[in-house]
């Protein structure tokens, strides 16, 4: 058998772990753990902050503000896109799991992903971001 | 478990505690598919971020016990699935006697998180 036909054996370390080794789930894979981890950190802070709004309110109040910040609303915007493509692309991966015959339509549930991700992803990007301007008049 | 690149994690074979742990990521995900995409759509599309001062979050959002129970059991429901997915990437990242140093770390923020989430959500009075 030809040598460069098997795959590579993975990698130790970061390197190992986020070399491109082909496969089509690869993407999906990783976009999914990057958000996974991107959400992950934030309701760490998300959970301290509100806390906060019975702990001390007035501390609660003047870290809000970033909210109403313009990179408040850009960061609201990337926190919704990790959120929607983890949803998404979760379910996609609990779906043919817990039904595995779908597994064969694999390729058109990748595709409903990406097309519900664009759909409700650039309507929603551009309501929170017209907040900018809209507070700046 | 090593580094390498999958679609999913495989179902766990056999009936051990794994399998209990895949099929839990699995339920829990189901339910934050409606919880968690609802919460982002009613703090960030129906209202305006900005405006959701502590006074506004007592007097508006909090003020209904339905409220609460929803918003409790989302934060149940998503540290179980948060806690379960980072103990995947930390066994897959982290080996040795350092990973059950960062699974502890993990499993004593998933529980402090817990706890002052329910501290606030049950505690803070009523309007
Ligand atoms: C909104 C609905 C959600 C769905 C449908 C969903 C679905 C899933 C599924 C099916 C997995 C397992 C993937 C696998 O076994 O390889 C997973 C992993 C994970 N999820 Fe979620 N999830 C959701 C929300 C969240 C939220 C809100 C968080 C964080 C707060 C989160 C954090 C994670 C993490 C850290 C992983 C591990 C990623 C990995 O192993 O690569 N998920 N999610």
């Amino acid at each position: 058998m030809a040598r460069g036909s098997t795959l590579p054996a993975p990698r130790r370390g970061i390197r190992g772990a986020i070399a491109y080794r082909g496969g089509e789930g690869m993407v999906a894979w990783a976009f999914h753990r990057i958000s996974g981890i991107a959400v992950s950190a934030f309701l760490t802070l998300h959970v301290v902050s509100i806390f906060l709004v019975g702990a001390n309110p007035e501390f609660y109040d003047s870290l809000h503000l970033f909210y109403a910040s313009a990179p408040g609303k850009v960061a609201e915007v990337l926190l919704g896109a990790a959120l929607l493509y983890h949803a998404l692309n979760g379910t996609r991966i609990v779906v043919m799991d817990l039904w595995p015959a779908l597994t064969a339509y694999h390729r058109q549930l990748w595709r409903i992903v990406w097309v519900t991700f664009f759909t409700l992803g650039l309507p929603g990007a551009y309501i929170i971001l017209s907040r900018i301007w809209e507070t700046a008049k | 478990m090593s580094g390498a690149p999958r679609a999913r994690q495989p179902r766990p074979k056999g009936q051990g505690r794994e399998l209990t742990y895949w099929l839990l990521t699995r339920y829990t995900a189901l339910a934050l598919f409606v919880l968690a995409l609802a919460h982002y759509t009613v703090t960030h599309f129906v209202y305006d971020s900005s405006i959701q001062t502590a006074e506004w979050i007592k007097q508006v959002r909090w003020n209904s016990l339905a409220a609460r129970f929803v918003d409790w059991s989302m934060l149940v429901i998503v540290m179980i699935h948060s806690c379960l997915g980072m103990r995947t990437v930390v066994q897959d990242y982290v080996k040795g006697r350092a990973q059950d140093v960062v699974l502890g770390l993990l499993y004593i923020l998933t529980a402090t998180l817990v706890t002052l989430g329910s501290h606030v959500v049950l505690t803070l009075p009523l309007s």
